[in-house]
């Protein structure tokens, strides 16, 4: 797994709120994992199915006994977005730039959401194999998860 | 399908809207906007507005029932109603109204939306406070704020799927402001625009230009629904309630990013209920009104319901055909959210029973069979199919 951070430059400016797990804490496994530098995603205890987004309980077998498996940083690129139009405004310096939808063929190509570093009007290709990056946010204490295309 | 149905039991009998504005245009505030839409509604009806007895609203609607009757001088309030989601549940909305009627809840329902964007909530703004959570917490620390971008993020995999160009989508961007020409009502009257212009105009998030995306309004549209019964006996011709479905299909969770069928519109399994509760097939459809936020999830929305199949979309979806007076199948013949007002598309009810009352500004000839269909991407979604 790629375990080297992006350095010291962000790929966003700090103008977004941190990632702000869900109240009832079913996804803060994932996100403590990331300060890590791990990526987990979510397993059934009872009958192995991986599941993301988190859920309180596995939608195959309905088992609440929920567990959570470490995958590789290696991804695929799914789908892409190149933002020009930034929300909240305070992005605008950062644009454009891409967000892209990765799978992640060792879970089931179950699928996380992260920014692809480098040009931001690089060509981009569906299916282009992507591996993860690490950006540590280290004073305010979170970690986001990024991609880069596989060297 | 079971026997037991909404076919033909209620109709929308009177139409209404506000005056339509530019977002911060409007002289009077949200909830007026809804009172001047029901008022409407309730005249073109040929009722007393004191015959109102139901409410019924959608996309957590702000102005709530209690104050709208009480503003209103409603002598009774029977039934009010939300339906859950945002813009998928326009047609959810009306289908509520139609039940409540004919199960005898209430006699009349004004079903409404009213929007002064920014007063209660400003769509386009997405989710970036601080109460962020749950599932849009994987996606904003990304950027991924707003439905444009979260619905671009499909229509890119659908487009790399089926081999979807930009043209599929400008056709339906351009036809939605084909029809405001011909529409006073609609805020880019006298604005066409032209191919050039579409392709020049900024990208918001690609796929998407400035004109793929619906505009930011203050307006408030609004139908009373009644029985089939009291409805022939009333002024304007019925557009009796054919058919109505609502839901989502597997596990197409709103804001998740890991829905099975992913570049989908959410309306496969939709579609089929509709279509059997009407009776009906795609080549009986003679009008549709598709909810246009963003041009690309109505080229999906039209393959999902039967239109064409979505690799037949390159040749099916095009302006000839889309627009009137002359096209196979029009779309948005008001001008939709895209040119006429956004009313998180409760205006389209109101255009898809003008078309089979006969008196839209771009009227189909002989229309008997007018579709709407609510906002595609968002879950639950609904759609309905009227008739004359």
């Amino acid at each position: 797994m790629a375990t080297e951070t992006s350095g010291s430059q962000y790929y966003l400016p700090e103008a977004l709120p941190p990632p702000h797990p869900a109240p009832d804490g079913r996804d803060l496994e994932f996100w403590e994992a990331l300060k890590r530098h791990q990526i987990v995603v979510q397993r059934c205890n009872s009958c192995g199915n991986l599941q993301m987004e988190p859920e309180w309980l596995c939608h195959k077998c309905l088992s609440f006994d929920r567990g959570w498996q470490q995958v590789e940083g290696k991804g695929r690129i799914y789908s892409w977005v190149r933002i020009w139009h930034p929300v909240p405004a305070a992005l605008k310096p950062a644009c454009p730039f891409v967000v892209v939808l990765v799978e992640l063929p060792q879970a089931n190509n179950l699928r996380i959401a992260g920014n692809l570093l480098g040009d931001p009007q690089q060509p981009i290709e569906i299916g282009a194999p992507v591996e993860a990056v690490f950006e540590d946010h280290r004073e305010k204490g979170y970690t986001l998860l990024q991609w880069r295309l596989a060297r | 399908m079971e026997h037991n149905t909404i076919k033909d039991k209620a109709a929308i009998v009177g139409v209404g809207e506000s005056a339509y504005y530019k977002r911060g245009g409007s002289p009077v505030p949200e909830f007026g906007l809804a009172c001047q839409a029901i008022i409407n509604a309730a005249n073109d009806a040929g009722i007393k507005v004191t015959d109102i007895d139901g409410l019924a609203s959608f996309a957590m609607e702000a102005n709530e029932p209690s104050r709208l009757a009480g503003g209103l001088g409603l002598r009774e309030l029977n039934f009010c109603n939300m339906a859950w989601t945002g813009g998928g549940g326009v047609a959810a909305a009306v289908a509520n109204a139609a039940a409540a009627v004919a199960c005898g809840y209430a006699r009349y329902v004004a079903v409404f939306r009213a929007l002064a964007q920014g007063q209660t909530f400003r769509f386009g703004q997405g989710t970036t406070g601080p109460g962020m959570a749950g599932l849009m917490g994987f996606t904003v620390p990304y950027g991924l704020t707003t439905p444009a971008q979260k619905i671009a993020m499909r229509v890119r995999r659908f487009m790399h799927e089926h081999k979807i160009t930009q043209d599929a989508l400008a056709a339906v961007s351009l036809a939605s402001y084909h029809h405001a020409q011909f529409n006073p009502r609609a805020v880019m009257y006298g604005r066409p625009l032209t191919r050039e212009a579409y392709d020049n105009s900024r990208w918001i998030v690609e796929p998407f230009h400035l004109y793929d995306c619906c505009m930011e309004n203050d307006g408030a549209s609004a139908v009373i629904v009644t029985t089939a019964e009291r409805a022939r006996d009333l002024r304007q011709k019925p557009a009796y309630i054919m058919a109505a479905a609502q839901g989502s299909d597997y596990r197409d969770i709103h804001d998740s990013e890991n829905v099975p069928d992913f570049p989908s519109a959410n309306y496969k399994h939709l579609s089929r209920r509709l279509y059997e509760m009407a009776g009906i097939e795609p080549k009986d459809v003679d009008v549709v009104q598709s909810y246009d936020h963003f041009s690309g999830a109505v080229v999906i929305t039209l393959a999902e319901h039967g239109f064409c199949h979505p690799d037949e979309l390159m040749d099916f979806c095009t302006l000839e055909n889309l627009t009137w007076p002359n096209g196979k199948l029009p779309l948005n013949t008001s001008g939709g959210n895209l040119a006429e007002c956004y009313v998180i598309g409760m205006q389209l009810v109101n255009e898809a029973a003008r078309q089979v009352r006969g008196d839209s500004t771009c009227q189909v000839k002989d229309a008997e069979i007018s579709m709407m269909i609510s906002g595609s991407v968002t879950t639950p979604a609904s759609n309905l199919i009227l008739h004359r």
